[in-house]
């Protein structure tokens, strides 16, 4: 589902590569945490996935295409088959839960009856039945993030990208993200999780990717988050 | 569901930003208003121009018994001279640059003197042998004029040219100048609208940066992102070239029409069917302006 070979990436401003000759392969319907300390490349993993930056040299493949050959007016199409979670949530504030979820929908141009039917499907999905009409200032952390997963899977997209998503919430609502995102994973979504969270990896006990300064340092099926230091 | 949805984002970023929005309107409808203003003013000149010039005649006025013009040292004009000017007029150097040439007697003179001065005391006391006798020559190209009469001055038997050219030249140099001067003010107002449409979307991009990660992440297609900033540019533009539209057409009717014209009563001014022509020239200009500054802002500040 995501493979990368041999990939570099370096930024104009810095000096080191912050991926540096990378492999990997991420299959279909895997549950993966990306871990490492900040600037360890976990960023520019994601977003090198997302077509949002290009890799210097090696190639990255995402859901079947070589991202190096796809056309700029192809990216928006391809961006369809992924959804992204941030840690910041990143809801629009002015807009009720259920809108958010619906403007995601409306931008890429879907007919109001497939709006109107997805919106609540998704919605109870994350666990947020009765919450449509509600502002992200209304909503607790945890359930501002549920929106924003539910904003993300609203498509259905292959391949479910996690930037920190509990990196602002205490450890019990983590945990309730956690398994939201395990369901998700659970429906055939690949999911790739970036994370800080060392309780976290070690309950779930799924592969563990860890990055130090852009380079993997291990790659461990069932792995935990600190076994390599 | 597009359509409405790409309207609500342009009514809502137009809200947002009324107070630049505002500002885009009157700049655009000032600048569209100077640009409307010169291309009716170079209308207005060519119109007079072609009415002035036609009329444009070089006469030749020829010496008479009283001349002291020292070509008319040996008195009255005699024959042979009238037929050495008949002679340059009709196989001379000049004569490809002249259209047609009649001659005027004093008698014919002393008959159009009476008509133009028609019940003035001055026709009292005049006679026909006062008037000098004439060539009155129609030029080919009146802007030739100037060649025609030089061939002809200090002739024998000439007493003086008078070229009519001469009298408009300064007021067509003025005009000119005018039109120049209105050239000028558009052009710098139309730049300062042009930065004003790219500032105005770089402004209403910002503020609605949230939107557009969001829209880019979920895969909204460029055209889809930009399209309402463009639309938002090219709406205040289009206004601000309806309300030039109206103050050209104002203007011509109340100011050049009513005022100039009744007060004047001169001819062959330019009327509201002119300013008419140009409301589409003003519309295109306007929306071409705000498209194409917001096509490059786009390019520049939103990339997707």
């Amino acid at each position: 589902m995501i493979r990368f070979d041999n990939v570099t990436k370096v930024y104009k401003a810095k000096q080191r590569a912050a991926l540096d000759n990378v492999t990997v392969n991420i299959d279909r319907g895997e549950f993966v945490f990306l871990v490492g300390a900040s600037g360890s490349g976990k960023s520019s993993f994601l977003r090198l996935c997302l077509k949002e930056e290009k890799a210097n040299s090696g190639t990255v493949h995402v859901a079947g295409r070589d991202l190096a050959k796809l056309a700029s007016w192809k990216v928006p199409r391809f961006r369809r088959q992924m959804g992204v979670v941030f840690q910041d949530f990143r809801l629009l504030p002015n807009k009720s839960a259920g809108e958010n979820i619906a403007f995601a929908l409306q931008v890429i141009g879907k007919p109001k009856h497939v709006i109107d039917r997805t919106v609540p499907e998704v919605l109870q999905l994350v666990g947020l039945d009765g919450k449509a009409d509600r502002r992200p200032d209304e909503l607790s952390g945890g359930e501002q993030q549920r929106v924003a997963i539910a904003r993300a899977f609203v498509n259905r997209p292959a391949i479910l990208l996690a930037d920190e998503p509990t990196g602002n919430l205490d450890p019990t609502t983590s945990v309730g993200i956690m398994k939201l995102l395990d369901r998700i994973n659970k429906t055939g979504t690949t999911v790739v999780m970036a994370t800080h969270d060392d309780e976290m990896v070690d309950q779930m006990r799924k592969r563990v990717i860890q990055l130090e300064e852009g380079v993997i340092i291990r790659d461990q099926a069932r792995g935990v988050y600190g076994a390599a230091t | 569901m597009r359509a409405q949805f790409v309207l609500t984002e342009i009514g809502v970023g137009l809200w947002r930003n009324l107070s630049i929005t505002i500002s885009v309107i009157i700049v655009t409808a000032v600048s569209l208003f100077f640009l409307g203003s010169g291309l009716l003013f170079q209308r207005q000149v060519n119109e007079l121009r072609s009415l002035l010039y036609d009329e444009v005649q070089v006469s030749v006025f020829l010496c008479g018994a009283e001349s002291t013009a020292i070509s008319c040292a040996d008195g009255e004009v005699t024959q042979e001279q009238r037929d050495a000017i008949v002679a340059e007029l009709t196989d001379g150097e000049v004569a490809p640059l002249i259209e047609e040439f009649t001659y005027e007697s004093k008698e014919q003179a002393y008959e159009r003197f009476l008509v133009q001065f028609e019940g003035s005391p001055i026709t009292e006391n005049l006679t026909a042998d006062q008037l000098p006798e004439s060539y009155r020559i129609q030029l080919v190209d009146p802007e030739q004029s100037a060649t025609v009469a030089s061939r002809f001055e200090g002739q024998l038997g000439v007493e003086s040219v008078d070229d009519q050219r001469e009298l408009f030249v300064g007021l067509f140099r003025f005009l000119n100048g005018a039109t120049a001067f209105a050239w000028f003010f558009a052009g710098i107002m139309l730049i300062a609208a042009t930065l004003l449409v790219a500032t105005t979307i770089r402004l209403a991009a910002f503020n609605r940066r949230r939107e557009i990660g969001i829209m880019r992440l979920v895969g909204a297609s460029k055209f889809f992102i930009q399209l309402p900033f463009m639309l938002e540019g090219i709406f205040a533009a289009t206004i601000g070239a309806v309300l030039a539209s109206g103050f050209l057409v104002g203007f011509t009717r109340v100011f050049v029409q009513d005022y100039v014209g009744g007060r004047f009563n001169i001819g062959g001014l330019v009327g509201t069917g002119d300013a008419l022509l140009v409301v589409p020239v003003l519309l295109l200009v306007g929306i071409l302006l705000a498209g194409v500054s917001s096509l490059i802002t786009l390019e520049r500040y939103l990339r997707v």
